[in-house]
């Protein structure tokens, strides 16, 4: 096929390809809860995605709190409002900043690594392979991955906002003479259910979104290793759009709820 | 042999597929009988690995039937389907090897959805090691694929190809990029698994030594159609050039 080069047809292409990515999701759903599980192929990529990824986020995490305290300080002194600096930090790391930044790095990590693995393992026929043995390729590569990002950002969201609380804590310690009992009291204080339910249900969608696009551009990946690189990279453009597309969606439906 | 007293354990009739406006399949045809070595011949880019892929159910055919073992394919659901590729071996030009697996959890990955359809059933280790022990690499079970050589990595993919006993092997392109001596190799192998597994064989090949040494029967594949069929020696001795064209090395 070639490649679409008016601007008709690039959009034409570009509602093709979310109308292929709504049926490929449908068809996650519909294998998701169809035996047979593949268990162990699952527990494998929690693994993978959740415990490999634990370095990165953690030391984002860290620099992030270290960063942004670190910033933030001479404003608030400014303002005579050094007290505030554990409310005003906790309450943006974790209901904006700490998701979407790790989810960006998840996307960086996870994202165009299954877009790559799923790609290569096209190009070379893996997945026909598969196919050809009996076993459901989609059920065992697609499945398994997405649900495995999907269950493991929360985690890893959870633990990026700790890390940055505590680079965050360090800092105001070291800079403010804030105990750090005084420090997470503060920030106790300051986070609401309001605050901390919806930042965790978006990180579901963010992982979902992670996995569902970075299988998509891998399973449907063109041949040949030019291919491969392009499902890579369009998995972390794709996804990094789509992440902030979602960030909206949820603080809009946030404000609904919970009249942030 | 007496071709009319066969029932054809694999039948292609009328098989059409395009890709846009490139007719690759234009009202192919094919008898494989059982216990047959049949060579499909044809210039690359003439629809071979098409017509194989259709066969598997990997590419799905404009029209036509494909019937295997009297079950046509085409109307098959998935889980039917799934079940009779259990007995069908698909050997792939590049091996296929799943990457990120050793030699014994590629031979292993057939064998998670599959054992109870097995015959004789010995046990997952012993099976996988029946199959590597006949293609002559059981020292090479722990390996990963990147350490083989390119004809090791031929022979654990005919090895996997053969782990659920199938009644049908089909081997695309099974000696290309392989040097001479390698590539004997395997024909020699083929020809041992097809005494020893009891199999038909659909061979895709454009290895002239490949189809003398292994072929029943040949089916020159050209332009969408048969375009000649008959033995090595009927084909390489024909008076159609064109014919004898497939045949000069």
């Amino acid at each position: 096929m070639s490649k679409p080069n008016s601007f008709s047809d690039r959009t034409k292409s570009f509602f093709a390809e979310i109308g292929d990515m709504t049926f490929f999701a449908g068809r996650f759903f519909r294998e998701l809860f169809s035996a047979p599980f593949e268990f162990k192929e699952l527990i494998r990529q929690c693994y993978n995605m959740g415990i490999r990824s634990l370095f990165l986020v953690t030391v984002t995490g860290f620099i992030l709190g270290l960063v942004f305290t670190l910033q933030s300080r001479p404003t608030l002194m400014d303002l005579g409002a050094e007290s505030w600096m554990p409310s005003m930090i906790s309450i943006s790391i974790v209901r904006e900043i700490g998701p979407v930044i790790i989810a960006l790095i998840c996307a960086g990590r996870i994202g165009s690594g299954i877009g790559a693995e799923l790609g290569s393992m096209r190009v070379t026929e893996q997945i026909d392979a598969m196919e050809v043995s009996g076993t459901n390729p989609f059920k065992y590569l697609v499945v398994t991955r997405i649900l495995a990002v999907t269950l493991m950002l929360p985690l890893l969201v959870i633990a990026g906002d700790t890390i940055a609380l505590i680079g965050s804590a360090i800092v105001e310690n070291l800079k403010g003479d804030v105990s750090y009992t005084l420090y997470f009291n503060k920030v106790f204080d300051a986070l609401s259910f309001s605050d901390v339910l919806p930042a965790t249900v978006k990180t579901v969608f963010f992982g979902f979104a992670i996995g569902l696009v970075g299988t998509y551009k891998g399973y449907n990946c063109a041949k040949g290793t030019v291919g491969v690189g392009e499902a890579s990279n369009s998995a972390v453009v794709y996804t990094s759009m789509l992440l902030f597309i979602i960030d909206f969606i949820a603080v809009f439906v946030s404000d609904i709820f919970f009249e942030l | 042999m007496n071709k009319e007293n066969r029932k054809p354990v694999l039948e292609l009739k009328d098989l059409q597929k395009s890709f846009g406006n490139n007719h690759v399949l234009k009202g192919f045809n094919l008898q494989l009988y059982e216990g047959e070595n049949l060579v499909i011949m044809g210039k690359s880019g003439s629809g071979k690995s098409v017509m194989v892929k259709c066969i598997v159910g990997l590419i799905q055919p404009d029209s036509g039937s494909i019937t295997i073992r009297d079950q046509n394919i085409i109307t098959m659901g998935q889980k039917e389907l799934d079940f009779l590729r259990t007995e069908i071996g698909f050997l792939f030009q590049g091996s296929a090897l799943y990457d990120s697996m050793t030699v014994r959890e590629n031979l292993e990955f057939p064998l998670r959805r599959h054992k109870d359809k097995v015959e004789n059933f010995q046990g997952t280790e012993e099976s996988v090691k029946a199959a590597l022990e006949s293609v002559g690499l059981l020292h090479a079970i722990d390996l990963m694929p990147a350490e083989l050589s390119g004809g090791m990595q031929r022979r654990v993919a005919l090895a996997r190809a053969l782990i659920l006993k199938p009644k049908i092997i089909m081997y695309d392109e099974p000696t290309t990029g392989l040097d001479p001596i390698t590539a004997n190799e395997i024909i020699q192998l083929m020809r041992s698994i097809q005494k020893e597994y009891n199999t038909s064989s659909l061979i895709i090949t454009h290895d002239v030594d490949c189809a003398r040494v292994i072929s029943n029967r040949i089916i020159l594949l050209v332009d969408g159609i048969n375009y000649a069929e008959g033995t090595y020696e009927e084909l390489s001795n024909s008076s159609d050039p064109q014919t004898r064209a497939f045949f000069k090395n």
